[in-house]
């Protein structure tokens, strides 16, 4: 058996507590495991109808961000939450968390925010752990050099009762990206157009590695949103090996190790990079030097072009037709024509400080066109603060963008941020699904500074325009 | 969870390809905290019009799909978001298994703990399946092979764990609990406290 290992085997053989046979998965150990109000509640009935605890509490962190309200008044104000049947869930973590003794960061927590905010901001995060939570944005913590991926509410139940899982282990992806993001192009514009390429199943059954000098130059934020997106690639995670980035980010916070265990947590972490000669089972080389500024223009993630570009035509494909037919699209539109209606700033993609500090860069001095609906959404309290501090805050207020509390918010409107119907949103997000930011609404996923620039134009524009 | 051996039924088809779990069940359904009742929203947005009225253009709203147990979908069904609300809107629905060239992961492994058997299967045979709506085929989970009326069979891969799971109608939880001695043991060997 070969000794050269790829990150992502490393991982995996540490937490392996029963390996797999033909007839039995292997039973997987899990670190960290993050519950949110939405997957949760079936999860904790499980527990108490077969008399189960939450077998590792210092295992288990909890916070709410889908169902909750962005409105100040609603969160601070005193105000009950408007949608009744989110507020009834909102109640029911909190009466779960109770009851079982699950730590929870709760509505009106100074750290609460996106579950995948929040687990890197407080150093929760780290290289080589095992991350579960009932997402599949949980591959965000993948940037660390961490194995992480969403699971149903099921599972949910399993690691709360077992802190394990029963797993066959994925096959490997390598996506090699080499030289460097040109100009104006982000992380967000990289990880669209890799789906574009590999397309929407192109990861299925398989955990990427992110590698090669154009990733290793990335910031944490960027890196988070690059694996953030692997489940639009359809893959079970993404991963990036720790370096000195990482272990910069990490140190100090609190949930991060301190002294003498901070010194040796890093020299571990140092060791989980692929070694030379490492394989995989499938390979994909990304050359950064033509990429520009990305958007999406149907119905997956998948369909994506550059910001300049035009629709592209793919006679006989019914579902493709009928995908643009939704869009409003037709093959031969140009993209940068398309007016918008509504701007969403935020996620667990895009909803960090630098994604912030990115689109108040474009808005800054500038005002949002008429007409245009701008909604700014950090991704947990400590970036609203943070951004608030800075003076971002000010910046999208004196534009005439909305400033939230945070939380998942306009990426799927569950909490009642929804986009009307035929109306267009340029959306830092990561689906543009038909219905997902609200019955009949048209989203074009782009990053936060094609955000901020639809936003001063009323139309899709392209960023670089506002370069410098 | 019922026991699975045969299930024969027609089939509905959906050909598209991608059909993410939003489709399935949209997210302004999952402010539920059970797990019953999501049925009668399974598709919503694509099985009602504006005023709750079923569009009649729907396949789900067409006289012939009533009853059938079996949902054939075009490649990559399932994709998007782990919501397992998507597999309990299908169950609560009627669907007792999904087939199609391609089912997303998190999808297929929240189906198996359910008892919603997702069958994977060749282009050919989902050829003709997507251009015979409607026929009676019959899932064989003991023999992992999907039969056509003329008689051809498909085999399709599934996880000997997750058939024996599914083939006795048990849940995994069980045979989890089963490994506490071994959990407890690599806790201390990795001295994670």
């Amino acid at each position: 058996m070969s000794t050269r290992k790829s990150l992502f085997e490393k991982v995996w053989e540490r937490h392996v507590v029963v390996p797999e046979t033909a007839e039995t998965p292997a039973v997987l150990y899990v670190d960290l495991h993050l519950v949110h109000e939405v997957t949760s509640p079936q999860a904790f009935d499980v527990l108490r109808s077969r008399g189960l605890k939450v077998r590792r509490l210092d295992r288990t962190l909890a916070t709410m961000d889908h169902s909750t309200p962005t409105d100040t008044a609603q969160v601070f104000g005193g105000l009950p939450i408007r949608l009744e049947s989110a507020a009834k869930q909102v109640h029911q973590l909190e009466m779960n968390c109770a009851e079982f003794g699950v730590n929870l960061l709760g509505l009106r927590d100074d750290r609460r925010g996106i579950v995948h905010v929040i687990g890197p901001e407080l150093g929760a995060t780290q290289p080589g752990k095992t991350i579960v939570c009932g997402d599949s944005h949980t591959s965000t913590h993948g940037a660390f050099g961490a194995l992480a991926f969403g699971i149903g509410t099921t599972e949910v139940g399993y690691v709360l009762a077992t802190q394990c899982l029963l797993q066959r282990q994925p096959k490997s992806l390598a996506i090699d990206v080499a030289g460097r993001l040109p100009a104006g192009v982000t992380a967000k514009d990289l990880v669209l157009a890799i789906i574009g390429r590999i397309g929407v199943n192109g990861g299925t059954g398989h955990v990427i590695e992110y590698r090669g000098p154009a990733i290793e130059a990335l910031s944490m934020d960027e890196r988070m949103t690059v694996c953030n997106m692997s489940i639009e690639a359809g893959a079970r995670a993404g991963m990036i090996a720790p370096d000195a980035t990482t272990f910069d980010y990490l140190q100090g916070r609190p949930y991060a190790p301190q002294g003498d265990a901070w010194e040796a947590a890093v020299a571990d972490w140092a060791t989980l990079r692929s070694d030379d000669g490492a394989t995989y089972d499938e390979r994909v080389a990304i050359d950064t030097g033509a990429l520009e500024p990305m958007i999406t223009f149907g119905t997956n993630p998948g369909m994506v072009t550059n910001i300049g570009g035009v629709v592209p035509d793919r006679p006989g494909d019914t579902v493709f037709a009928r995908s643009l037919a939704y869009m409003g699209l037709q093959p031969g539109d140009r993209l940068v024509d398309k007016s918008v209606q509504v701007v969403f700033i935020g996620s667990c993609t895009n909803g960090r400080l630098s994604d912030l500090e990115a689109a108040a860069g474009v808005l800054r001095g500038r005002k949002v066109a008429r007409g245009v609906r701008v909604l700014v959404v950090p991704g947990s309290q400590q970036v609203k603060r943070q951004a608030e501090e800075r003076g971002l805050a000010q910046v999208f207020l004196d534009a005439g963008a909305e400033w939230r509390e945070s939380g998942c918010s306009m990426c799927l409107g569950m909490n009642g941020d929804l986009v009307d119907a035929g109306q267009y949103c340029v959306s830092t997000s990561n689906r543009n699904f038909e219905g997902r930011q609200g019955i009949g609404a048209r989203t074009l996923l782009a990053s936060p500074a094609a955000a901020a620039a639809a936003a001063i134009r009323g139309h899709v524009t392209d960023p670089r325009e506002f370069l410098g | 969870m019922e026991p699975i051996t045969v299930i024969r039924s027609r089939t509905v088809v959906m050909p598209s390809t991608n059909i993410d779990t939003d489709q399935i069940i949209p997210a302004r359904f999952l402010t539920t905290t059970v797990r019953d009742g999501l049925g009668v929203s399974l598709f919503a947005d694509w099985r009602y019009d504006e005023t709750g009225q079923p569009r009649a253009d729907f396949v789900l709203n067409q006289p012939q799909s009533r009853g059938c147990q079996i949902l054939v979908a075009g490649r990559n069904i399932g994709c998007g978001s782990s919501r397992e609300h998507a597999p309990w809107a299908l169950l609560d629905y009627g669907f007792r298994a999904v087939i199609s060239t391609g089912i997303a992961d998190i999808f297929r492994n929240n189906s198996l703990k359910n008892g919603l058997l997702p069958v994977v299967v060749d282009e050919a045979t989902h050829a003709w399946l997507v251009a015979h709506p409607g026929v009676e085929v019959a899932i064989d989970l003991p023999a992992a092979s999907l039969r056509l009326p003329d008689g051809r069979e498909a085999r399709f891969p599934i996880d000997a764990f997750a058939r024996y799971c599914l083939m006795n109608g048990i849940d995994e939880l069980g045979y989890l609990l089963n490994q506490l001695p071994a959990i407890e043991r690599h806790e201390q060997s990795r001295g994670v406290r």
